[in-house]
């Protein structure tokens, strides 16, 4: 579709996915009640560290590091892999493809509307974080802003190219639910959102740096809590970028791909 | 407008046998059959023209619109609409066309019907004012002016549907494919419904393929029926010339004074119906006038019409001559 009618549609787009999302705010509260994990791991590991600090986390980082991960999740979550195989299933993606707009601009739009309301939850987290831990739980500079900004966006986007992918795959396979399953387990651990990527052993971290798991998580909160310089931050997000370059050009081959295996089931 | 030739769409399903025994071996080997949901057919429709795609459940109706409208990738063959191949999805096809499922919706389901055109509109960037006058005629034509401010949730089926077609609309498309667009709605709904897409069909022009199994549908709105039997062709003409060629026979409805014998009748031609008040009878077309004379002369007629056999039971008819014409090609495929 062109840059240009996608373009011009896009404010409509996001203003009645928007809507949407107001339409389904109880589905919306609970959502957000559900992605309380990191509430949950603050509990525990300031529990862990109350006998002494765990690497350079006090309970204060542990305060820090956590409430940044329940902001981020809220920022960057996606839930189109789910929607996508529901629609391939049942053939609604259908209604999608007889639109003159490409189904993933849509998917990423209806993402993306949903994020003013989860900022209404998110504000007061950062409040709280500010109150407890100072200074330290956000980006001390205006150019660490700026790197914690392209890390949250590098985030959304491996994110959602990676739910277009897992999504996609229902194309291909009977059910992709249980990849979906696996998927979110290795987020889960793999991320940063359980514990800092920098628990693992040395020879575990050179494994998760190179998945894609930690550039959807981990890097923002640690750029969100200042655990980075300059220099090594910029690598990070070479390598995030690095992802969303890869991981976006991998899904819409598959995605264009996949279409031509749309059996378009029911009615 | 449209041009088909030698399409087809097969699939490869799968295919497992019931029980725990046949589950386990499907994880280890798996046996694969292809449908030939449409299998060779060819057909070319003009701007403007009106069609009924006619079959069973499963002759493979669907699957052609599906693949007209660029949803599904044919197995084999090559579709042109009005200079595009569907399959494509190029911009300009798509803002061209649209395919209305009885059984799917475009409509957002929480949010009102409004904001769905209003999506539309976006999407299919047509002009504020060619917006403001084509919702207007829609609004006003299918009396939605209480009902595109509710959620979608809270209309009935046949308000969404007339939603639907309207959200359809928004942006004029020039091919219009219908599939099941009455389905579940009650008569009075049909109506309307019928009336609607044929005014849309001759104010704009627009080519109209319609698949139904509503009859009523296909006479009031398709001159021209396709016949699709499994994947296969098996008519492409008027509605008119097909009942003649299935059942050439008339009917003579009959409104009677007071009950009469069924010797009488019988005499008279086959008797489909008799019961006290009334009578249908089957004759042959060239002794239809006869057949009338006497009736009028020797029965106490107080209303008499003469019509073809009912759409559904000639569809019937010849779906059974379909069927029983693979059945007999199947015993002939097999050896001595």
């Amino acid at each position: 579709m062109s840059l240009r009618t996608s373009l011009k549609a896009l404010p409509t787009m996001l203003r009645i996915g928007f809507s949407e999302a107001v339409a389904y705010r109880a589905e919306m509260i609970i959502w957000v009640l559900a992605t309380t994990m990191p509430l949950i791991m603050l509990a525990l590991w300031s529990a862990v560290a109350r006998t002494g600090a765990v690497g350079r986390f006090g309970q204060a980082e542990f305060v820090g590091y956590f409430l940044a991960a329940f902001c981020v999740r809220q920022l960057t979550s996606s839930w189109v892999a789910w929607l996508l195989s529901y629609e391939v299933k049942q053939g609604t993606l259908a209604m999608r493809l007889l639109r003159p707009i490409s189904p993933l601009l849509a998917y990423a739009t209806e993402v993306l509307a949903g994020i003013p309301l989860r900022l209404l939850v998110v504000a007061p987290v950062v409040a709280i974080s500010l109150w407890v831990v100072g200074a330290g739980a956000v980006p001390a500079s205006l150019g660490g802003w700026g790197l914690f900004g392209l890390s949250l966006v590098g985030a959304w986007l491996v994110t959602f190219y990676l739910n277009v992918l897992l999504g996609t795959l229902s194309l291909y396979l009977e059910s992709s639910q249980k990849l979906m399953d696996i998927y979110m387990v290795l987020y889960f651990v793999c991320s940063g959102y359980m514990f800092p990527v920098e628990f693992f052993p040395p020879g575990v971290r050179m494994v998760i740096d190179v998945l894609p798991f930690r550039y959807q998580m981990g890097l923002p909160v640690e750029l969100m809590t200042g655990a980075h310089a300059t220099g090594p931050a910029l690598v990070l997000l070479a390598k995030q970028w690095g992802w969303v370059v890869g991981l976006g050009v991998v899904a819409t081959l598959v995605w264009r791909r996949g279409l031509a295996r749309f059996a378009a089931f029911g009615g | 407008m449209i041009s088909v030739r030698g399409l087809r769409k097969h699939y490869q399903v799968h295919k497992r046998p019931p029980g725990l025994k046949a589950a386990l071996r499907s994880l280890v080997h798996r046996s694969y059959t292809s449908v030939k949901a449409v299998d060779g057919i060819s057909f070319d429709i003009k701007p403007g023209e009106r069609v009924g795609f006619l079959g069973p459940n499963g002759a493979g109706k669907t699957t052609t619109l599906k693949v007209l409208a660029g949803l599904l990738h044919p197995s084999e063959g090559e579709v042109h609409v009005d200079g595009h191949v569907p399959r494509l999805r190029e911009e300009a096809f798509l803002k061209k066309i649209m395919l209305v499922m009885g059984q799917k919706q475009q409509l957002l389901w929480d949010l009102p019907p409004a904001e769905t055109f209003e999506l539309n509109r976006a999407i299919y960037d047509v002009p504020r004012p060619q917006y403001k006058q084509t919702l207007e005629e829609l609004v006003s034509l299918l009396e939605l002016e209480d009902l595109i401010t509710k959620p979608t949730r809270q209309l009935s089926l046949g308000e969404r549907m007339k939603c639907e077609l309207a959200a359809a609309l928004i942006h004029r498309p020039r091919v219009l494919f219908l599939d099941e667009p009455t389905i579940g709605l009650d008569v009075s709904m049909q109506v309307t419904m019928r009336a609607f897409i044929k005014a849309y069909n001759e104010k704009t022009g627009a080519t109209l393929i319609l698949t139904s199994h509503y009859m009523d549908d296909v006479a009031a709105l398709c001159p021209r029926v396709i016949v699709i039997d499994k994947g296969q062709l098996s008519y492409d003409g008027t509605l008119d010339a097909l009942v003649q060629r299935v059942r050439p026979e008339k009917r003579v409805v009959l409104r009677l004074a007071r009950p009469v014998d069924a010797a009488l009748l019988e005499s008279l031609g086959r008797v489909v119906s008799h019961e006290p008040g009334s009578a249908v009878l089957q004759v042959q077309q060239d002794a239809v006038n006869a057949t009338v004379g006497r009736a009028l002369s020797t029965l106490p007629v107080t209303d008499l019409t003469v019509e073809n056999a009912p759409l559904e039971e000639v569809m019937s008819e010849l779906f059974q001559e379909g069927k029983a014409r693979r059945a007999e090609a199947a015993r002939e495929a097999v050896p001595a």
